[in-house]
């Protein structure tokens, strides 16, 4: 997978992004307020940047020619920090959402996406009823069922109790080995980036630069 | 209505159906406009956007013989709308309870926009970018998304509107009179009966089938509005 990213945001918190790599797993590490989660809502199209991105060959954003694919054609996956749950749906409905808009989810899918983040007992319950981890959990997916070509994964530590992170990643890392999609990690911990991801970036102020290669 | 007629009598009986067939038709009617008209006042940003505001919160401010008298000039028997939907549909509003229902929905419209568009500013953003990028387009995100969050809001309206459009009087009694079983809705009866001679305890019964009614959609509209404010 190539990853092509020239994006840049004006305005009262600059934000400006020039990478490319060619590896299956991109880590942006920064402290918080560095524009990390701005960067991600940039390359989901749910902030509108200048310049160009493309992911794996798929052309989603050149501004010099017009071109802004909107989020909901771009099948970027995106766990939020805040998981965005849809209140009103339970767990199992909000696992079904992405299949039912792109229409390409498969019982087997399904189950084994279920199966590898321990969700069975959890399908019937209200989103309001889990934990943070549980969140962060059905949050991934959630958004591997959309069947995306790219995912990303913003903090998905931040809500979930110390004694729970390490299980968390190790879910995590389940699910990258039970369909490898290309992914963009994001956290304020560098080691967890590190161990998470192959190629490291740093991001300060909105800049991002180069942090190093892993494994 | 048998139920009913054990205690009212048979013009009390004829008189609540009215109101509640009017009030019915009229928040039916008036609804899906509503939700258009709070979604645009909600989401969207151009120009007379202020304009529209005033002109859907116009019926709350100015006195309800003005909206009657507008309605009769507009919808009337000669009114140009009136005469448009008379030739296409075959539809009269003039001295018609389906004028009462027009003049009831639009009494009661400001209510309902105004309802809805605060539950719509309630809502978190956040889930309709989260179910774009799970793929929904934007029509689908309001559909999928928006309107079921802001559900309880809209039930919420619809009550409330169902209770104003229940005590409609001035517009009403401007635009289509008060006809015994055709426009004379609870309110126009109780007028009705305040106006002759030993009325009093008729109206007296009138008024108290009033007040429950109104109680009633107000309190669950209340309650629907407290629940939607707890899930936004």
């Amino acid at each position: 997978m190539t990853f092509e990213i020239d994006l840049q945001l004006a305005g009262a918190f600059p934000v400006m992004a020039r990478f490319s790599s060619a590896a299956d797993s991109i880590g942006l590490a920064g402290p918080s307020g560095s524009g990390k989660s701005t960067l991600l809502n940039m390359i989901a199209g749910l902030v509108r940047a200048e310049g160009r991105l493309n992911i794996g060959g798929s052309l989603l954003q050149d501004s010099r020619n017009g071109l802004f694919l909107p989020p909901h054609r771009r099948r970027i996956g995106y766990a939020f920090q805040d998981t965005r749950l849809f209140p009103h749906l339970n767990v199992l409905r909000n696992l079904h959402f992405g299949g039912w808009m792109r229409g390409r989810a498969t019982a087997a899918r399904f189950d084994d996406l279920v199966k590898a983040l321990d969700l069975r007992h959890l399908l019937g319950r209200d989103v309001a009823h889990l934990s943070g981890g549980e969140r962060q959990r059905v949050s991934l997916a959630r958004a591997m069922l959309s069947d995306p070509q790219l995912l990303l994964l913003d903090e998905p530590l931040a809500n979930v109790d110390e004694t729970r992170k390490d299980e968390t990643l190790s879910y995590i890392e389940r699910v990258r080995r039970l369909k490898p999609v290309p992914m963009i990690y994001v956290s304020h911990d560098r080691a967890e980036v590190s161990r998470m991801t192959d190629v490291q970036y740093i991001l300060d102020k909105g800049q991002v630069f180069a942090g190093g290669s892993h494994g | 209505m048998s139920f009913f007629s054990n205690f009212l009598s048979a013009a009390e009986s004829e008189a609540l159906g009215l109101s509640l067939r009017v009030a019915g038709v009229a928040v039916v009617v008036a609804l899906p406009l509503a939700v258009l008209v709070a979604t645009v006042l909600a989401r969207k940003r151009f120009f007379g956007r202020g304009f529209l505001n005033v002109l859907t919160l116009l019926p709350l401010v100015v006195p309800p013989v003005v909206t009657g008298y507008s309605l009769l000039l507009v919808f009337g028997h000669n009114g140009p709308l009136g005469q448009f939907f008379r030739t296409c549909c075959g539809l009269e509003f003039s001295f018609r309870w389906t004028g009462a229902a027009l003049a009831a929905g639009v009494m009661s419209f400001p209510l309902m926009v105004r309802s809805i568009r605060l539950s719509l500013e309630a809502i978190d953003r956040r889930y309709e970018d989260a179910a774009a990028t799970l793929g929904a387009r934007p029509v689908v995100v309001f559909v999928c998304v928006t309107l079921p969050l802001a559900l309880p809001g809209i039930i919420a309206a619809a009550v409330l509107g169902f209770a104003k459009a229940l005590g409609e009087f001035g517009a009403t009694i401007s635009f289509v009179a008060s006809i015994p079983g055709e426009t004379q809705t609870l309110s126009l009866a109780l007028y009705a009966q305040l106006q002759v001679p030993d009325g009093e305890a008729q109206a007296q019964r009138l008024m108290v089938i009033s007040l429950v009614l109104a109680v009633a959609a107000v309190a669950l509209s209340e309650w629907l509005l407290g629940r939607s404010v707890r899930r936004a």
